[in-house]
């Protein structure tokens, strides 16, 4: 577990790289009085047509994720098994090319489905 | 594009789902100020994902009262003017402009004046497509591409200082000639900075021709037809890479055209791979006949011997009362064009540029009124844009080599 | 580390205990790793890659900051720092903050794991590349919070789009390093390189066929989760403004670029560990420091390798479409990732020992094809023009 606590304070490190660099461009950047322009987002150089918040997004970022969620899912069971692999031999390869066959019948459903067109 | 069905329930057996129908459709404004749109047009885009399904294209952030600037100052004064038209390849606006004002007045240059117009102008059409293939490769994502071809223009550009004094703001034609002879290294100068266009020309194409990804970025986006294309009035490159072998320089010679060969490409389908060969190819054809007039061009008077047209030389000024008088008429007054009115038209580097100018017998223009290729290809944008993704706006846009001085005027 | 700290130990008669002493190297090698290494190595990375380019596109690059312009990354640093802060009235305050917090902690702790010598590693966690995979997926939240967080539809776009093309290419990237642990039977970092040689043939890549390709496919699924081009979309600097960072200014949007150079090294530093043997160097002295230096310029010059490769693609390559971009991930590099697992399994499985000759047949094969790609690139370059062609061709 001792293998972690570096982690942690590397995290911390970061942590301190972002926020001593922040705070020094806050001291030493010039700061303007709140102007309403100033203040608005970006939309090349108009007012902006409203917040970006309000908005759904196409079906097809979800179903991305949604295939991600399921390779992965798979690619996480996955590593046991590869790093035992050498002594599981013939036996191994055989349980997973069955699993396998189950997640590429899946894989041939969304492509047949269509889910892996971008439109 | 085709009917939508927003509810799944109506959707009949076997019919698949259109995943578009579900989501919500986004407003977007693309530009004035965005890096692929120069600052000069705005796309107001309604986006699903990021699938255009409606644009409406706004110009005239660079309108400057071009033709309305032209009727205050005599006809020499114009002639700046035409420099801001199109400032990738200014000589050509100013040769046509000069062009349509001596049909109008009926004089008729020297041989060595058009062959330097014909020059200078294919000249302008290679920097003039050199920018508009390198910056439309460079939106697209090869930088490389783009900076070899702005080295290959900036050669051009520092030759066309050498000749006129300026790079862009050339000011070089005028009514009845041009405003100083070629210098004497000129044909060496010339033929350098071809042969180094030619390398670039090879190198890029080495970089773009056999590029998968260019390719797909570039063919099969932006599709215009043919009849589409001639309804909306569209000209030059845009035209031919439909298939349509319309070039005004070939078809209604002016200048020297007629006394050269060259071929005029066209391509077959009208899409954004079409219009960057068309170009790419035209570059080339350029070279040839800039090589060509090399060849046939011979010493001999640049301007009009006719005071009342072109002021005479500064020594005629200084020293006797009559060539002051004509300098100050023509200073003072511009110089007379009887009245009438014409149109004349030739090939820019972006399609068909055309003046239609009136006068009424005084020394200046009655009226002025320009016909710039670019603004119908903007009328026509939205029809290419749709149906494509945000990213075909970027090549699309590129490739029709949108020049604000021009299009807004 | 330990052994490093051991031998340390040794030399000194503090009765410190050595659990202490191993928990307080690795913090202290941790500290000097992040503020000494990360911080410059991602400024001079930016350098380099501006120079890089600058050659390939006959132009010269920075040269006013130091000699070479050399230390033109401390001269952006320092401009950023006096730059204005700005944070939008609509935006979401707090998430805008921790964006680049996350997305600069998801880099640097990838670095825990990534060895740098045989005995220099923060910690050689038992689960390493899985560790590295999963740290790095922070940067995909961070840049999502970004997105969103601006409130700005540019924004938003380049988030949700470097969101789903991360996401995706996290499939294939991750299917790719199973071939290497197939082989080397452990996930740790420093175990997968002791499990290769300094011999070309002894690396992972020249096993099989497939773990060929499969070392290809890491790195062009590698390039696209740290948004290089040919798949720099989410920051696709004519098509989206800047992406999710648009609404960014001053330091906060440069550590985003930080994030990325620094994420060039950690592409190059996977690479080199998975399929190139890593830090190993021929036993040529039994002194430790003097190996250990051998070793870190190993790595280093595998690692940089990568890095210019990326560079180098970047200058070429325009970008691909996003439906491009995901049809590639999943029609064709998600399948050839699978085959290359079971590929490598079969190999394995038939021929438990491996197969020297095939080792050597596939690095001829390599070599081969780096000779003649050399030759052609030699070729174009005595080509080509030089830089200074303009000067000299077309004086004003």
């Amino acid at each position: 577990m001792s293998d972690y606590i570096p982690v942690f304070f590397t995290l911390v490190f970061a942590a301190v790289i972002v926020a001593v660099m922040v705070s020094l461009n806050r001291i030493l950047g010039p700061r303007t009085e709140a102007n309403a322009i100033k203040d608005a987002v970006f939309e090349c150089g108009n007012e902006p047509t409203g917040t970006a918040w309000g908005v759904r997004f196409a079906i097809k970022f979800y179903l991305v994720a949604l295939l991600f969620i399921v390779f992965d899912v798979e690619v996480v069971f996955m590593y046991p098994w590869a790093v035992i692999f050498r002594e599981l031999g013939w036996f191994g390869f055989v349980e997973m090319m069955v699993f396998m066959g189950i997640l590429v019948v899946g894989y041939m459903y969304a492509w047949r489905k269509g889910a892996l067109e971008w439109r | 594009m085709s009917v939508i069905s927003k509810d799944p329930a109506l959707l009949h057996d076997g019919d698949e789902p259109d995943n578009r129908a579900i989501s919500e459709i986004v407003e977007l404004q693309m530009g004035p100020s965005h890096p692929a749109t120069h600052g000069t047009i705005k796309f107001n885009l309604k986006l699903d994902g990021e699938t255009v399904i409606a644009c409406d294209t706004e110009v005239g952030y660079l309108h400057r009262g071009f033709e309305k600037m032209c009727e205050q100052g005599t006809w020499t004064q114009t002639i700046p003017y035409t420099d801001r038209l199109n400032y990738a390849s200014p000589l050509i606006n100013n040769f046509l402009f000069c062009e349509a004002a001596e049909r109008l007045a009926g004089v008729t240059v020297p041989e060595r004046c058009s062959y330097i117009r014909t020059i200078l102008s294919e000249m302008s059409r290679v920097a003039d497509h050199l920018t508009c293939l390198g910056m439309s490769a460079t939106e697209v994502g090869a930088i490389s591409v783009g900076f070899y071809m702005v080295e290959a223009r900036e050669i051009l550009y520092n030759l066309s200082q050498h000749i006129t004094g300026a790079r862009v703001t050339v000011s070089y034609g005028r009514i009845g000639g041009l405003t100083r002879d070629l210098p004497d290294d000129f044909e060496e100068r010339m033929r350098a900075a071809i042969a180094h266009t030619r390398t670039v020309m090879g190198d890029a194409e080495k970089l773009l021709e056999r590029n998968r990804i260019f390719i797909q970025r570039m063919a099969g986006v932006g599709i215009i037809s043919k009849e589409d294309t001639i309804s909306y009035g569209i000209t030059g490159p845009l035209l031919r890479a439909t298939g349509v072998r319309r070039d005004l320089r070939k078809d209604e010679p002016y200048m020297m055209y007629d006394r050269v060969e060259f071929n005029v490409p066209v391509g077959t389908k009208g899409d954004n791979w079409d219009r960057f060969s068309v170009r790419f190819e035209e570059v080339i054809e350029s070279l040839k006949i800039i090589e060509q007039l090399l060849g046939q061009i011979e010493p001999g008077p640049v301007k009009v011997d006719d005071p009342t047209i072109y002021m005479p030389d500064k020594a005629k000024v200084y020293n006797s009362i009559e060539g002051l008088m004509a300098q100050f008429k023509i200073v003072i007054e511009g110089v007379r064009i009887p009245a009438g009115e014409i149109y004349f038209a030739g090939e820019a580097a972006n399609g068909e540029l055309g003046f239609f100018l009136v006068s009424d017998g005084s020394g200046r223009p009655y009226r002025v009124r320009v016909r710039p290729p670019c603004f119908y290809a903007m009328g026509a944008l939205a029809q290419m844009l749709v149906g494509g993704g945000i990213a075909d706006i970027i090549s699309t846009f590129g490739m029709i080599n949108m020049i604000g001085g021009e299009c807004d005027r | 580390m330990q052994g490093f700290i051991d031998s340390l130990l040794a030399t000194t008669t503090t009765g410190l205990s050595r659990e202490l002493a191993y928990l307080g190297g690795m913090i202290g090698f941790g500290a000097l790793v992040v503020f000494g290494f990360i911080l410059p190595m991602a400024g001079i990375t930016s350098w380099l890659e501006r120079r890089v380019w600058a050659k390939i596109q006959s132009r010269v690059g920075p040269n006013r900051v130091g000699p070479g312009g050399f230390l033109q990354w401390l001269a952006d640093g320092l401009k950023n720092l006096l730059k204005e802060d700005v944070i939008p009235e609509a935006a979401d305050p707090t998430l805008f903050r921790l964006a680049p917090y996350i997305v600069v902690a998801g880099f640097v702790a990838a670095f825990v794991a990534i060895p740098f010598a045989g005995s220099l590693i923060i910690a050689d966690l038992n689960i390493g590349i899985l560790y590295i995979s999963a740290v790095t997926s922070l940067v995909v939240v961070g840049i999502l919070m970004a997105g969103w967080s601006s409130n700005n539809r540019w924004s938003m776009l380049g988030g949700i789009r470097s969101a789903s093309q991360i996401i995706s290419y996290e499939i294939p990237a991750g299917l790719s390093v199973f071939p290497v642990v197939l082989l080397s039977g452990t996930l740790s970092m420093q175990g997968i390189i002791e499990n290769q040689g300094w011999a070309p043939v002894d690396w992972h890549m020249f096993h099989s066929p497939f773990t060929l390709a499969a070392f290809l496919m890491s790195y062009i699924a590698l390039l696209a989760e740290g948004n290089r081009t040919p798949f720099d979309l989410p920051e696709a600097e004519s098509e989206l403004v800047a992406g999710f960072a648009t609404e960014y200014s001053g330091m906060r949007s440069l550590l985003f670029f930080l994030a990325e150079w620094g994420n060039l090294y950690v592409i190059g530093a996977i690479m080199a560990t998975l399929f190139m043997g890593g830090w190993q160097v021929p036993a040529f002295t039994d002194n430790v420091v003097l190996l250990t230096v051998a070793q870190f310029g190993m790595f280093f010059a595998k690692t940089y390798f990568w890095v210019f490769v990326a560079m180098w693609i970047r200058a070429t390559l325009p970008r691909v479409r996003v439906d491009q971009l995901m049809s590639l991930c999943w029609k064709y590099m998600v399948p050839i990732a699978m085959v290359n697992m079971f590929g490598t399994a079969l190999v394995m499985v038939v021929i438990p020992e491996g197969s020297r000759l095939m080792s050597y047949a596939l690095c001829g094969l390599m070599l081969f094809g780096l000779v003649r790609f050399g030759r052609r690139v030699n070729y174009h370059l005595k080509r080509s023009r030089r830089y200074d062609t303009v000067g000299a061709i077309m004086p004003v």
